[in-house]
């Protein structure tokens, strides 16, 4: 325990502002991957722990793209929206088929599509780390806060995810599709009898939930390094902020997201060898005082 | 006679290893209200089932004006024309009215689109009160509502009600029964599966009547009330 780092930093507003804007980023990135997580849960009742192979997707196929155009907006772009063809191809030939079927199937079933996914990054783009640098847009000095200097890329990747987080929001709970979704998640026999093609919702969701882990893989790019197998990780992050949130819940994705992102970012000052050990004690801790997590439907 | 609306003709259902319906035929033309007669457990919600494609029969055809729609996925049976309201009332329950009306609205078979939410909330003047609540929180006779005004703002050419009085005070049975009679008026063709023969003695033009999964009669509504044989046999409780 460093205690006393802790205290000095959080005397320090350079040292919380840097703090706060690290843990916002990777509370951002989990926000994304989680929510995507907590639709096809909320929506189709089964948990994708493939989930992590989408957002590496996402982050591969944003390199590529970047490789190829110098943009980094089409790498944004093609990042999540490959992760969503992929998304829903996984849906209709694999996933589909283990409906209804033990959870332990559904999990060996993803955790093989998940050593298949890694190794297709292997072969396609190599087994060592990649890295995509930082756009040329964002290449500007940090931008300085309370004495903290915050990069111009964090700023942006904020942006997106909560302009993202409220468009699913949005769009779940205002538009037609989404009013629709919401049934689905409900009782999809009478969706189907109201004349919806529920077989092609299930897998528009199953997409949509990729490519908001795409999008996340996308964003991390220039400030991650890319490797095989770096969806583990963000997926057991991202079960532990459904799990805290509510499973099912966007804005409780959202706030456990927040809540994870700065847990980690002080707790690496304050307790370095014990950020991982906060984490799960924190989730050990909603559960015991409010099983169905912060903004869950309470279990009837 | 023109081409009935919907017919079945010898449909056989299993649920599993075990028969439920034995050759069934049913033919409703357009304009009539149909009702479909018989004790409980005599094969009603199965033949609806049936009909809707949700229980496909293994042999025999399902045919909406003379077009073949057995052995479909239950929301193309739904797109060709049939408007299946399931018993149990199953609103949408954390849905407002507003909401469950908009996520059922859709084109009918020939791309009409004669029921839009300003036409139900004209014809449900209940409903249009409560645009704006959650549907789970409306008495069972207001939801028995909601279900079939969800259902017609798909513009079907058939309206299947499956036990609309069930569990129902007789007050809001009175009311559910008025409605049906008044989107009778209106030329909806309806079949309508019941227990209570009054509540239709009163509704339908026409009657069929099945027992142990088998049609054992089939005429006009005025032809079953002048035969006591059946009513006795069938139908008294």
């Amino acid at each position: 325990m460093n205690l006393e780092v802790l205290a000095g930093c959080l005397a320090s507003g350079a040292c919380v502002v840097t703090q706060i804007s690290s843990g916002l980023i990777v509370g951002m990135l989990l926000f994304l991957v989680a929510s995507g997580l907590s639709l096809i849960f909320g929506v189709l009742g089964i948990v994708n722990f493939a989930h992590g192979a989408f957002y590496m997707a996402g982050a591969y196929f944003a390199l590529l793209a970047y490789e190829q155009t110098a943009s980094f907006t089409a790498a944004l772009a093609f990042g999540a929206l490959a992760a969503g063809v992929i998304g829903v191809a996984f849906e209709r030939f694999i996933m589909s088929r283990v409906y209804g079927h033990d959870v332990l199937m559904q999990l060996l079933v993803c955790y093989a599509a998940i050593l298949i996914f890694d190794d297709l990054v292997k072969i396609l783009f190599g087994a060592d780390y990649k890295l995509m640098g930082m756009p040329d847009a964002f290449a500007t000095a940090p931008i300085q806060i309370a004495g903290g200097f915050v990069p111009s890329y964090y700023i942006f990747m904020l942006v997106m995810a909560l302009a993202a987080g409220l468009g699913l929001w949005l769009g779940i709970n205002k538009t037609r599709i989404g009013k629709i979704i919401r049934a689905l998640a409900i009782n999809p026999q009478m969706v189907g009898a109201l004349g919806i093609n529920t077989k092609l919702l299930y897998a528009g969701v199953f997409g949509l939930g990729c490519v908001l882990a795409g999008l996340a893989g996308a964003l991390a790019a220039p400030v991650r390094s890319l490797t095989p197998g770096m969806g583990l990780s963000v997926l057991i992050e991202s079960f532990i902020v459904t799990v805290i949130g509510g499973m099912g819940s966007i804005p409780g994705a959202l706030v456990a997201a927040l809540l994870i992102g700065l847990t980690r970012s002080f707790g690496a000052i304050g307790f370095p060898l014990f950020v991982d050990g906060l984490m799960f004690g924190l989730m050990a801790l909603v559960l015991v005082v409010r099983p169905s997590g912060l903004l869950g439907a309470k279990a009837s | 006679m023109d081409t009935p609306i919907l017919e079945m003709r010898g449909a056989n259902v299993f649920y599993g290893a075990s028969q439920i319906l034995f050759g069934v035929n049913l033919a409703v033309q357009r304009g009539q209200t149909m009702a479909l007669l018989g004790r409980n457990g005599a094969g009603k919600s199965t033949t609806f089932k049936a009909i809707a494609g949700i229980a496909p029969p293994r042999g025999g055809q399902v045919l909406l004006s003379g077009h073949p729609v057995s052995g479909q996925a239950p929301y193309l049976v739904a797109r060709a024309g049939i408007g299946y309201v399931p018993e149990d009332r199953q609103v949408f329950p954390e849905h407002t009215v507003d909401d469950n009306l908009i996520v059922a609205a859709k084109r009918g078979p020939r791309g009409d689109r004669h029921w839009t939410t300003e036409r139900i909330y004209e014809v449900f003047p209940i409903l249009a009160g409560m645009r704006n609540r959650m549907a789970g929180r409306l008495s069972g006779g207001e939801q028995q509502m909601l279900t079939i005004a969800r259902t017609l703002m798909g513009n079907p050419d058939i309206l299947l009600l499956d036990e609309p009085s069930e569990g129902l005070a007789p007050i809001v049975v009175r009311a559910i029964g008025d409605l049906i009679r008044q989107l009778r008026d209106m030329g909806v063709t309806i079949l309508i599966a019941e227990q209570n023969m009054h509540f239709c003695l009163g509704i339908a033009t026409h009657a069929t009547v099945i027992d142990k999964g088998q049609v054992v009669y089939s005429a006009t509504i005025d032809e079953l009330r002048g035969n006591d044989a059946i009513m006795q046999r069938y139908l008294a409780v």
